[in-house]
């Protein structure tokens, strides 16, 4: 394969296609809502009708507006229609070729879709994601022909230290220092590594991106190998998203058939094969340790760090392990240059954020914002608010790591910095929005439950601190609880959070602190009559 | 390589390199707590009571698994130190059934002595008294999960000197426990040598010999490092 085969795929690709053509988001939210039996459908109409030849349906990844899926984009109109039934087939084959359609129709020029801006996200729901040479019609794996042929691996990593770009799995570190470290740590082989365990309930921004466009994270994965002279890559994705592994595997194969992947990769002397290691349901498994344990056949158990994975990792080599989301950012920074990407965004955090909004909002799905952006433009204006009109009483960011924002301090820019000062996190991107009937006992109760299931029990704090936190937590709910007993929860989760091993154990009580901390009252009122003068 | 000079609890220390924290600590005649940690194994790092303030790091870092450094400023035993300490020892006695008053180990125990010494005199957390089984299908000892502090330090001296790897851990979070074999009686183990390490290194009365009275019990995980040494220098 070389840059002008590659091109002469995009360009076949290009003319095959049909003028008029019917998308339908096949990524599993609009599947769970019958997208799949809505394109047979319309399958089904355009055959009898004699179409099939002229009209392709294409299915395609998610479009964003999954709470209002199944979707469907029409092409060249950019036309969508929400809530597609397989009954509606035909109006929307009526649609297609300019005939009346009572299905409903999307806003485009909604907030929801205006305010966003897609550079992870750029091809999900406009490409097959089961199709390599879709991704290549859109010019994909250019960008590594370019880097492998025209960069030095050190130019590679100063384009993504340029742009600032930071780790998108939650904490934050500036990935092109990650990069720089991994090369020049010392080992006879390194490798690379994708973290696609998402297991933030709520959070379903990795499973997209994997379903919608596999290729994107490969190439940014095959960028970074070659940068930080790795040859072998894995992809630790979890066991609960099986059609992202399939379309991984579908799409690894590919790249291997096209010479994109494996030996000689664009004919030169660069070699990177990337593997699949499917999780086995364990949240913990996501902490970087853990997950090279998990790889390496052993328990899935963090150890203290240091030393980093990027001077030892999987058996004792220098390994790059980056969040899905951040692999697939790297693509458009060297395609159009880190200057660019660094002008999007605020000061210290650049680019844009996925987020899967979910809650008591208008409008759920996923989304990606620019960071810098308020939470009230994304949760009033891109959300809508929430469906029933209700006061919106605040947001939760960061899963069980992060902690809920009140609504009063809406106007908080959506970074790393900010979202810290506030008592919470960026995190993957889970965002879920509570309206004013949430109670914010149980939100906290909610979430350290999900701990204590998920702890892994290696270290005193976490293990037994989150099921006494949650027992309490409990007794509290029952107006079980005195007064002292908020003392102790407080003090319990300052135990917790500097002495436990992993990010786990140490972030576990922020849903409780950050909650305590602006819904204080919420915990007093349900401190029990008696409680005060208990034994 | 040169040796190292840092400052523990405002004395100068020097340390060889490549040598733990813990074992300069222990150098400088420093007593910290330590649970997980046995000479002679490797490190785990899990119990989190040998964790010590170094300036200049923000977290606090265990000192059984950090590595000495020219000029490191440690403290090993500041009031918050003092405090996390206690508080993990009363989360352990919270978590199983550690009533010494009926256990084989009473007066012979690590994690009475860790009590003792860390001022621990009650428990403020609510006891979850779970109802964990005896294993006694072992013709020479028997296992208690009652008294288990997961410190895991049977799993290592099983694995890493016998290397035999009877025992591994088990389950998540609060549930998980320490099993023998694939998960069956330790009886019928087709892999335990009946050696007895694992339970010279049990700091607890949860691994025990059978037919032994209190009074008689070895209790002597120093042992384990004797043996390591021995093999070291062809005793
Ligand atoms: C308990 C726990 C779970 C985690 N889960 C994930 C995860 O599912 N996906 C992820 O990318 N990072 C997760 N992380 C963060 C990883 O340890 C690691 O920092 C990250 O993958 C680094 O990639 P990045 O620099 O691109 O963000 C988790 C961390 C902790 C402590
Ligand atoms: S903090 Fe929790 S998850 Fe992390 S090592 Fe400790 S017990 Fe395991
Ligand atoms: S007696 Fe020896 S072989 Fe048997 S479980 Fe204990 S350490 Fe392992
Ligand atoms: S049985 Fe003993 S040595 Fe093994 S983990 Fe439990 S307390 Fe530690
Ligand atoms: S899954 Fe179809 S729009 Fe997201
Ligand atoms: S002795 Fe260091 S953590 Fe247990």
């Amino acid at each position: 394969m070389d840059l002008h085969e590659l091109e002469a795929i995009g360009e076949r690709e290009q003319a095959q296609r049909t003028r008029l053509r019917i998308l339908c988001c096949a990524a599993a939210g609009c599947q769970a809502s019958g997208a799949l039996e809505l394109k047979r459908r319309l399958e089904t109409v355009l055959t009898a009708a004699g179409k099939l030849a002229d009209i392709d349906v294409t299915p395609v990844g998610c479009m964003g507006l999954c709470g209002h899926g199944p979707l469907v984009r029409l092409e060249p109109s950019g036309e969508m229609f929400e809530r597609v039934t397989p009954a509606d087939a035909e109006e929307i084959v009526a649609a297609l070729e300019g005939r009346p359609c009572t299905v409903t129709r999307c806003d485009r020029q909604h907030p929801f879709f205006a305010r966003q801006f897609p550079i992870v996200l750029r091809h999900c729901g406009q490409i097959n994601p089961e199709r390599i040479e879709d991704y290549i019609a859109v010019g994909g794996y250019r960008t590594l022909y370019h880097v492998i042929h025209e960069m030095t691996p050190t130019e590679v990593i100063a384009a993504i230290t340029r742009s600032g770009l930071r780790g998108r799995g939650g904490a934050g570190y500036p990935t092109g220092l990650k990069w720089a470290t991994v090369a020049k740590s010392p080992g006879e082989r390194k490798f690379v590594v994708c973290n696609a365990d998402e297991g933030d309930p709520g959070a379903f921004m990795d499973r997209s991106i994997l379903e919608s466009d596999p290729h994107l994270v490969l190439e940014g994965m095959a960028i970074a190998a070659y940068a930080v002279g790795a040859e072998q890559g894995f992809i630790y994705v979890r066991g609960e998203y099986p059609l992202a592994i399939e379309r991984l595997q579908k799409a690894i194969v590919q790249a291997r058939r096209f010479g994109l992947l494996g030996a000689q990769i664009f004919e030169s002397g660069f070699n990177f094969r990337i593997d699949i290691r499917v999780g086995a349901g364990a949240f913990v498994c996501g902490e970087e340790t853990a997950l090279i344990a998990s790889i390496e056949g052993r328990r899935g158990q963090p150890r203290p760090r240091p030393p980093y994975p990027a001077e030892s990792g999987l058996w004792g080599m220098p390994t790059l392990i980056n969040n899905v989301e951040t692999f697939a950012n790297v693509t458009a920074i060297i395609e159009h240059g880190p200057e660019w990407f660094s002008s999007i965004g605020s000061n210290r955090s650049k680019g844009t954020k996925v987020f899967a909004l979910t809650g008591k909002v208008r409008n759920t799905g996923l989304i990606e914002v620019p960071m810098g952006i308020t939470l009230r433009e994304i949760v009033e204006e891109i959300g809508g608010g929430t469906p029933d009109g209700t006061p919106v009483k605040a947001v939760q960011t960061g899963g069980p790591s992060g902690g809920c924002i009140p609504a009063s301090l809406f106007d908080t820019p959506v970074d790393y910095e900010s979202l810290a000062a506030v008592g919470s996190i960026m995190g993957s991107g889970g965002m879920v929005v509570m309206d004013e009937h949430t109670n914010m006992v149980d939100v906290a109760r909610f979430y350290m439950e999900f701990c204590k299931d998920e702890s892994c029990g290696k270290c005193i704090p976490c293990r037994v601190g989150t099921v006494q936190l949650f027992n309490m937590l409990t007794k509290l709910r029952n107006r079980q609880a005195h007064a002292r007993d908020l003392d102790k929860i407080e003090e319990l989760c300052d135990l917790m959070r500097e002495t436990s091993l992993c990010g786990l154990g140490q972030s576990a009580p922020n849903p409780v602190l950050s909650t305590l901390h602006y819904f204080r009252h919420e915990y007093e009122e349900l401190i029990g009559a008696e409680g005060d003068h208990g034994s | 390589m040169a040796a190292k000079t840092l400052t523990i609890d405002g004395h100068l220390v020097s340390a060889r390199p490549g040598e733990t924290l813990l074992a300069a600590i222990r150098d400088a005649g420093i007593t910290i707590p330590t649970l997980c940690h046995l000479d002679g194994l490797s490190e785990v790092g899990a119990c989190r009571l040998c964790l010590v303030e170094i300036e200049g790091q923000r977290r606090l870092q265990p000192a059984c698994m950090t590595m000495v450094s020219e000029g490191m400023v440690v403290h090993t035993n500041t009031p918050r130190l003092q405090s996390y300490r206690r508080q993990i020892i009363e989360l352990l006695f919270a978590e199983r059934n550690h009533v010494c008053a009926v256990c084989v180990a009473s007066g012979n125990c690590e994690l009475q002595r860790l009590a003792g010494m860390v001022g621990m005199d009650h428990v403020r957390y609510e006891y979850l008294s779970p109802n964990y089984p005896v294993d006694i299908s072992h013709p020479r000892f028997g296992i208690d999960h009652n008294r288990c502090v997961l410190c895991t330090r049977c799993v290592r001296a099983c694995d890493e000197i016998e290397g035999v790897h009877t025992w591994d851990v088990a389950g998540r979070g609060v549930n998980a426990h320490v099993i023998t074999d694939l998960n069956q009686p330790w009886g019928t183990s087709t892999t335990c040598t009946s050696c007895g390490k694992c339970q010279l290194a049990c700091p607890t009365g949860a691994i025990f010999p059978r037919g032994v009275t209190v009074g008689e019990r070895p209790h002597a995980s120093e042992r384990i490092a004797l043996i390591v040494e021995a093999r070291k220098q062809r005793w």
